[in-house]
Parts: C-alpha cells; sequence; structure tokens
C-alpha cells in the first residue's frame, strides 16, 4: 500500500497538467460521425428510470434515454432541454414552462405537457428520492395547452431552487407508457426505458452490458454523433483499468477506478484523468456525531475530535490533487451559495484537543484512554476506508480510542440510520447544486426514523431549523443566498456533522473522446455532442 | 441396477440436508443488518420513509422471520423459487440467465484441469524425484499458491494488454453483433483466460493427487505380477494402474464441482463473467434472498447431479463398490 500511495504522490503532477489542459487543442477538429463508444458500469441497479431514481448510477445510462426539463450548461446555469422557457409569479406559487416543439418519444409518439404533469404528479412527487421533498408543495401541474405546463405550488418554490434541481429531479418519463399500467415502481419499462434523448434503449443483458443506438429522429440537429453506447458491467476496479488499458473501455465515470490506477493512467498519453465535467457532483467526506453518548453530545469533544485530526497531512498522502480542505456543508465549487464567511474552522491542533477533552471531564484513564467509540465507515468509496483509519490512529493519540465496524451498504444505513448503532459514522454527503435538496435535511429536525441520509444524531437545533425552513421559500435569490450563510455558520459553530475534505469525482477516460467533460454533470448528461476521433 | 440403487440412496438422503441448508442460510442472512429495502435505498442515494414502508410491505419483509420462511419453504414445495427484489424477475428466470455461463466456465475448467492434472500426474510418478518430477511438482505448487485474481489480473496484463492476443474481459464482443460459428468461436476466445485462470488452480491438486495415487498403487502386488508376466512398462501403467489410480480424481471432481461454483466470484468478477458466483455475490449485498436461496437450491441441485455421476462412475471403474454394496 505504501509503494501506491507514494506512486500515486509522484504522479500528481503529471496529472495536474491534465487537469489544466484536458481539452487540449481539439477545437479546429471536425466532429467525426459513428462509432462506439465504451463506458464502465460498476455498480447495476434495480431499474433505469431517472424520473424514478436520483442517482448517479442511474443517469449514467438514463440520461441518455431520457431528457429532463433543463440542464446545466458550461458555465454551470440552467439551459432548457425539453422546455424552451419558464417564469415564475412574483408570489413565487406559480411556475409556467414552455415546452420543445416537435420533439417525439423514442417509439414514435409525440412529447407534450401531459407527459410533464404525469411524470411530476406520479413519479417526482410520490417516488422519487428527494424528488419527494422538492416537490412536497406541488399541488397540481396544469396543462393549458400541449406545449404549457404550469406547476402550481401552495408555498412560495424559489424558481432559482427549481432549476438548480430540475437537471437531477427534472426527468420527464412518457405518460403512455406508464398510465393505467399498474404499479409504476414494476413496470417493465423501467429496464427497458422509452425517452426523447440522443439514444435509444436497446439492450440489456444482467450482469454483461446494456447497449443504446443513435436515435434518428432525434430533436437537434445533426446530432448524436455516435452510433452506439455500451456500458460493460465491470465490478472489479482493477479489471476495469486493465480493460482501459486493452481499449475496451473508453470511460470509467465518478472515480470509478481505484486511486492507484487512475494516478497511473493519468501519466498515459493515451487518457485523460480529470475531475473536470463533475463539479454538480461535489461531495464532502464527513464525520457524523452521535448526540446519544453524553461524551459526543458536549460540544468541546466534537471540536476536540475535529483539532486531533491533521486533515491537510491525510490529503496530501492518501488523496491526492483530488481533494481539498472542506469548509462546511455547502462545497466552494458552489458558485451560487458558497459563502464569503464559513463561521469557525478547525485547524489541527493537538494540545487545543488534549485541553479541550480535559475542560469537558473526560480525563484519560488506565492506559492513557478517556473514552472508547465505535466508528462505522460508509462502504462507498476507499478513500472513507482509509479515513477511518486515520480517524482511528489520530484519536489515538488524543486518549480516544476507535473500535472501526465495516458494514456493506445496506448494513451501513441500517445501522447508522435506523438502529442508531453508532457513535461516529464517517461517509459521503453529495451536494446537489442547492443545498435545499440534499443538504439541508442533514440538519433539519423531524426527520422520520430509518430515512438515509437525514439528521439521525438526536441532535435539534431550533435556530437552524428556522433557517432552513425560511431559505426553502424565500423566492429572492440575494436574501436566499444570505440564509444559506447563516445556515453554514450555525452548521460549523454547533458541529453535529463535521465536513472536513470536499472532493469532486474523478474521470478516466480515453483520450479519443472529443466534446467530452463539457458541463458540471458531464457523465450525466445526454452525451448528444460527444464524438469519437480516428 | 445395483448401482441405481446405491445412487438412488444417496439421492434420497441429500434431500434433508438441502433443506437444512436453505434454512441455514435463511437464518444466517437474517442476522445481516439491513434488508433489501435497505439495500436499495443506499444504491439509490436517499429516500423517505414512506416509500421505504411501501417498499416493505412489497416484498413482504414486515412479515415475522418465521411466516416469512414458511412462506418461502411453502413455495420451494411447489417448486416456486419466488420474486427477485433486485432484478424484478422470477428467480427461476434469473437464474436461467447466468446458468449457461457459469456451467460453461465450470466444465471447461474442471475438464482442462482434470485433463491435465492427471498427464502430469502420471508423468511426474513415472519419474519420480527426478527432473520431470521436480519440474511438475515445483510447477504445480506455484499454480496452488498464487492468489485466483492476482493471476488472472496478471494474465490479462501480459495477453491482453501488452501482446493484445485475447480479449480483457466480458463474455462476447458487444460492440459487432456475431452469429454462429463467429460467435461460438469468440465466446470461446473470451473464455479462454478465465479457463486457465480457474483450472490451473485445480490441475495443481488434480496433479498431486494423481501423482501420489499413482505412486501408491504402483508399488502393489498386481502391479508386480503385471510386470512379472514381461509386459510393457507403458501398457503397465494404462491398462493396470491408471484405472486403479483414478478413483481418489473421481471423488476429487464431484467435491470440486461445489467449490467451483462459490469459487469462480473472483474469477467472474476480474474477467466479468455474468455468473452464479457474482449474482450470489450480489444477491448477498443486496439482501436479495429469494435470488439467494434459489441459487442455492441449484447449485445443490448441480452439485448433487454431479455426485449421482461420480458414483456412477466408481461402479464403472470399480467393480468391487456395486459388489459390496
Amino acid at each position: 500500500m505504501d509503494m501506491t500511495r507514494r506512486a500515486a504522490l509522484l504522479t500528481s503532477a503529471a496529472i495536474a497538467s491534465n487537469v489544466l489542459f484536458p481539452m487540449r487543442s481539439f477545437a479546429q477538429e471536425t466532429p467525426r460521425k459513428g462509432g462506439v463508444f465504451t463506458v464502465h458500469y460498476g455498480a447495476e441497479q434495480r431499474q433505469l428510470n431517472p424520473s424514478l431514481q436520483a442517482s448517479t448510477g442511474v443517469y449514467i445510462i438514463g440520461g441518455k434515454i431520457q431528457e429532463q426539463l433543463v440542464d446545466l450548461d458550461a458555465t454551470g446555469q440552467p439551459v432548457g432541454v425539453l422546455a424552451e422557457s419558464w417564469e415564475a409569479a412574483p408570489d413565487g406559487k406559480t411556475i409556467t414552462f414552455k415546452l420543445r416543439p416537435g420533439v417525439t418519444w423514442h417509439d414514435g409518439k409525440p412529447f407534450t405537457s401531459a407527459d410533464v404533469q404525469f411524470t411530476a404528479m406520479e413519479m417526482w412527487k410520490k417516488i422519487l428520492n428527494y424528488g419527494t421533498t422538492l416537490q412536497l408543495f406541488l399541488t397540481a401541474v396544469d396543462t393549458p395547452d400541449p406545449l404549457t405546463a404550469v406547476f402550481r405550488y401552495e408555498r412560495p418554490m424559489p424558481l432559482n431552487l427549481l432549476l438548480r434541481a430540475l437537471p437531477d429531479l427534472g426527468y420527464i418519463s412518457p405518460r403512455h407508457l406508464y398510465e393505467g399500467k399498474g404499479d409504476i415502481r414494476q413496470n417493465p419499462v423501467n429496464l427497458a426505458p422509452v425517452g426523447t434523448g440522443p439514444f435509444k434503449f436497446a439492450q440489456y443483458e444482467r450482469g454483461q452490458h446494456i447497449i443504446a443506438d443513435r436515435n434518428p429522429n432525434y430533436w437537434r440537429a445533426n446530432a448524436p454523433y455516435l452510433d452506439r453506447v455500451v456500458w460493460r458491467v465491470v465490478t472489479d476496479r482493477a479489471a476495469a483499468a486493465a480493460q482501459m488499458e486493452a481499449g475496451q473501455i473508453h470511460y470509467s465515470p465518478f472515480s470509478g477506478l481505484t486511486i492507484s490506477d487512475s494516478a497511473r493512467l493519468g501519466k498515459d498519453p493515451r487518457f485523460i484523468v480529470s475531475t473536470k465535467g463533475n463539479e454538480g457532483n461535489a461531495r464532502t467526506n464527513t464525520i457524523e456525531f452521535n448526540f446519544r453518548r453524553k461524551e459526543l453530545a458536549d460540544i468541546r469533544v466534537r471540536r476536540a475530535i475535529a483539532h486531533a485530526l491533521d486533515i491537510p497531512f491525510f490529503i496530501e498522502n492518501f488523496l491526492g490533487d483530488f481533494a481539498k480542505l472542506g469548509t462546511g456543508p455547502v462545497p466552494s465549487v458552489s458558485t451560487d451559495f458558497y459563502p464569503a464567511d464559513n463561521g469557525p474552522q478547525y485547524p489541527f491542533d493537538k494540545a487545543l484537543a488534549t485541553k479541550l477533552l480535559d475542560e469537558a471531564g473526560f480525563k484519560a484513564g488506565a492506559g492513557g484512554t478517556r473514552f472508547s467509540v465505535r466508528l462505522l465507515p460508509a462502504p462507498w468509496g476507499e478513500d472513507i476506508t482509509l479515513f477511518a483509519t486515520f480517524i482511528q490512529q489520530s484519536l489515538a493519540n488524543v486518549g480516544i480510542k476507535v473500535e472501526i465496524v465495516r458494514n456493506d451498504g445496506g448494513g451501513y444505513l441500517k445501522q447508522v440510520y435506523d438502529d442508531h448503532a453508532f457513535d461516529l459514522a464517517t461517509g459521503w454527503h453529495q451536494y446537489r447544486n442547492d443545498p435545499a435538496v440534499s443538504t439541508t435535511v442533514w440538519y433539519r429536525s423531524g426527520q422520520p426514523k430509518g430515512a438515509p441520509w437525514t439528521n439521525q444524531w438526536d441532535w435539534t437545533d431550533p435556530t437552524i431549523d428556522k433557517i432552513i425552513d425560511d431559505a426553502a421559500t424565500e423566492v429572492d435569490p440575494a436574501k436566499r443566498k444570505a440564509l444559506y450563510g447563516d445556515f453554514v455558520r450555525r452548521a460549523n459553530t454547533e458541529l453535529p456533522i463535521w465536513t472536513p475534505i470536499e472532493q469532486i469525482f474523478l474521470t478516466v477516460i480515453n483520450a479519443k473522446a472529443r466534446n467530452h467533460s463539457n458541463t458540471p454533470r458531464w457523465g450525466s448528461s445526454s452525451w448528444h455532442d460527444l464524438w469519437l476521433a480516428e | 441396477m445395483r448401482v441405481l440403487a446405491l445412487a438412488g440412496r444417496r439421492l434420497a438422503a441429500s434431500i434433508p440436508t438441502l433443506i437444512l441448508i436453505l434454512i441455514g442460510v435463511f437464518l444466517l442472512l437474517q442476522f445481516a443488518p439491513g434488508d433489501t429495502v435497505d439495500a436499495m435505498m443506499a444504491q439509490m442515494g436517499g429516500g423517505d420513509a414512506a416509500t421505504a414502508r411501501h417498499l416493505r410491505e412489497f416484498y413482504g419483509l414486515d412479515l415475522s422471520v418465521w411466516a416469512q420462511l414458511g412462506n418461502y419453504l411453502w413455495r420451494l414445495v411447489r417448486l416456486d423459487l419466488g420474486f427477485s427484489a433486485i432484478y424484478g424477475k422470477p428467480v427461476v428466470t434469473v437464474i436461467a440467465e447466468r446458468l449457461p455461463a457459469t456451467i460453461l466456465l465450470m466444465s471447461a475448467s474442471l475438464s482442462f484441469a482434470f485433463f491435465f492434472g492427471l498427464i502430469f500426474g502420471v508423468i511426474a510418478a513415472r519419474g519420480v524425484n527426478r527432473w520431470p518430477d521436480t519440474l511438475i511438482s515445483t510447477l504445480g505448487l506455484i499454480f496452488y499458491a498464487m492468489p485466483t485474481f492476482w493471476f488472472g489480473l496478471m494474465a490479462i496484463v501480459v495477453f491482453s494488454i501488452y501482446l493484445q492476443w485475447l480479449p480483457a474481459g466480458g463474455f462476447e464482443d458487444i460492440t459487432v453483433s456475431l452469429t454462429g460459428l463467429a460467435r461460438t468461436l469468440d465466446i470461446a476466445k473470451h473464455l479462454i483466460l478465465p479457463t486457465l485462470t480457474l483450472g490451473l488452480f485445480y490441475m495443481a491438486i488434480y496433479l498431486r493427487i494423481m501423482r501420489g495415487s499413482m505412486l501408491e498403487v504402483l508399488n502393489l502386488d498386481f502391479v508386480r505380477t503385471a510386470r512379472a508376466k514381461g509386459m510393457d512398462e507403458t501398457r503397465v501403467v494404462v491398462r493396470h494402474v491408471l484405472r486403479n489410480a483414478l478413483l481418489p480424481m473421481v471423488t476429487l471432481i464431484g467435491l470440486q464441482a461445489g467449490t467451483m461454483l462459490g469459487g469462480s466470484v473472483v474469477v467472474e468478477s476480474v474477467f466479468s463473467l455474468p455468473g452464479l458466483g457474482r449474482l450470489a455475490y450480489e444477491s448477498v449485498v443486496q439482501r436479495d434472498l429469494n435470488t439467494l436461496l434459489g441459487i442455492i437450491f441449484v447449485s445443490a441441485l448441480l452439485v448433487i447431479a454431479v455426485n449421482f455421476i461420480v458414483d456412477l462412475l466408481y461402479a464403472r471403474l470399480d467393480p468391487r463398490i456395486t459388489a459390496g454394496a
């Protein structure tokens, strides 16, 4: 392991140059039609319809077949896809979308506002994860004509919140294939999706591959360039790296390869390794504190734990160039909400950590141990496993004994969010372009027991609850930004969760690919302009 | 007929074992924290409590453990393996999709291991303690000691990345559509490396067993008699020794058919093959109880079938077994 880490560091400089100039000088080339683009698909999902499941594992496939009302453009601003324009009423309770004319589903039926109405009311509001929260106060979608959809809300819905949420939570499904066909979740179309996108679903062989072919009737002129996209199911990360080298796979999205393989391929001119195109998928490494433990309910202990960890050392030695110091629940890539002042920070200071623990009254007992805690690392990535070990060793230095308890995905969620059988937990918080989408639920009290990635820490703070509620219905963008600044400062002061590291997913892609990584959520986007050079 | 009666009795005896195994696995999985809905939430990256409740009702997870077990066994009696939570299809269909790749890989590597294990075992035994024996035994030890995943990855690095002779993974080429003989050859090409990776490990075992068994039989009285009759060495080995030395090898096949079904998870993952091993692994992670129990059921049937054939082979190789029964 030591060798690979050292190797990773030595190569970081080479990768940095790729990060800075990932597009090189492709601008003059004429796009080539044709070609098969192969994608590494690490974890198969139970279904492929992005109107029903918001996760990168679904977008990476479903996002090429189905489209949403709006996506993000190269600068991170909302741009119309199936919607051409939008307008909010001054009271914020009505938002009107004008839809794109002349768009047809892959089966030839026209796309209309009835599809938007059905998808919003039956899928986003009832089934889609995060959609159910976002659309909680959606009362109706009116369809005055086939190309107009009017969203009506019980409480004001900030337009900029909706527009930043819809790229992920705004995929449209064909009403005629779902309505009156029984349970939406069990509809076979979910595994053979029908959309309006540049690629038509062709085949799904479980455990092997998924194939989508070029849609000849796509509404964008001269798109797409590729004939076919193939997703190869490769569960072993080392095998995926080997298949990239053998040319069997062109693209491994969302940090699909190991840190050491990514670093190695970054030195190879045949590949581009970069965080570009993933800015919309920022995440922070977290430490969650369980307030049911009296030691951890003491703010001095939480701060001491934060001060006991030398985060710059960890980043430099284990994560390389692809991570940086976290400053709070809103990551620095969020240009719309990142506050100028993040409130208190907790730099490494072992003496201060020891002092805080002494003040809190947890004196070192026999063998220098003050108390013991159970730490549950989430199984989502190797960085979490490494970080858990780092926490264990760092806290041993200040007299806190850490026992690491490992679980697989289902077990982790059950133990942390339902059984509350943890003292410390460490995982990822995924930021989805607006704090109201998936961030504030980590802090707002009153979350139902068992709901994953929500406040299950037994921590209640009326101050932060009020800020969150006010911001969720504030229609003035400047005031919303200010409120989220208050939110971040309060979160960093009370520290129910610490967000010490900020990361962006890593893309490894064959250098023959052109027009890649050109939007902040490129891996999830439709790839209508992607092409392969000879 | 006597042989069939013997094998049939063995067959009947395996049914209670099968039921015990299924109940055991069912209960064991209850101890794992989280259920299939938790695993689903983990995959989705979030969801609310109402959704979770609805899903639990849908999958019948709101019932007590004993009621669930009762339901399962009752379905099994009616030969219904149930519905897979991850795949959204009947378990029978899910397994049927994966079975061809597994059986292909299993039979290819078992035949490879058996055939070459036998040949090298005989060569080593005939040249015992001389250079062929030393060379073969050393190589065997290396293959036996090498972790399969490492060997698989190294094979990919050499044959797929540097030499570019063979594909690095997958079951067939999906960027082009092949049919008939071309497709068969394509699949065969994809299976060379996985077969070698899985087969070399087992070959090492067969080789050791064959060598030991040959050496033992070579010292028996009837071999001395055969030689005394003036038979040449090749005839002695082929006609007299080999047949008797094969018995432990055949026993091993029966034992390893089961091991191979489970042990191929690593090879299937490294070479991205859609086999039963990976399906079983995924079912555990996803807490898809129906699929997991279905796989165990089918694997058990396969093992029982293989052992049935082994019993028949025994009788063919050594008539004393039938006589004794």
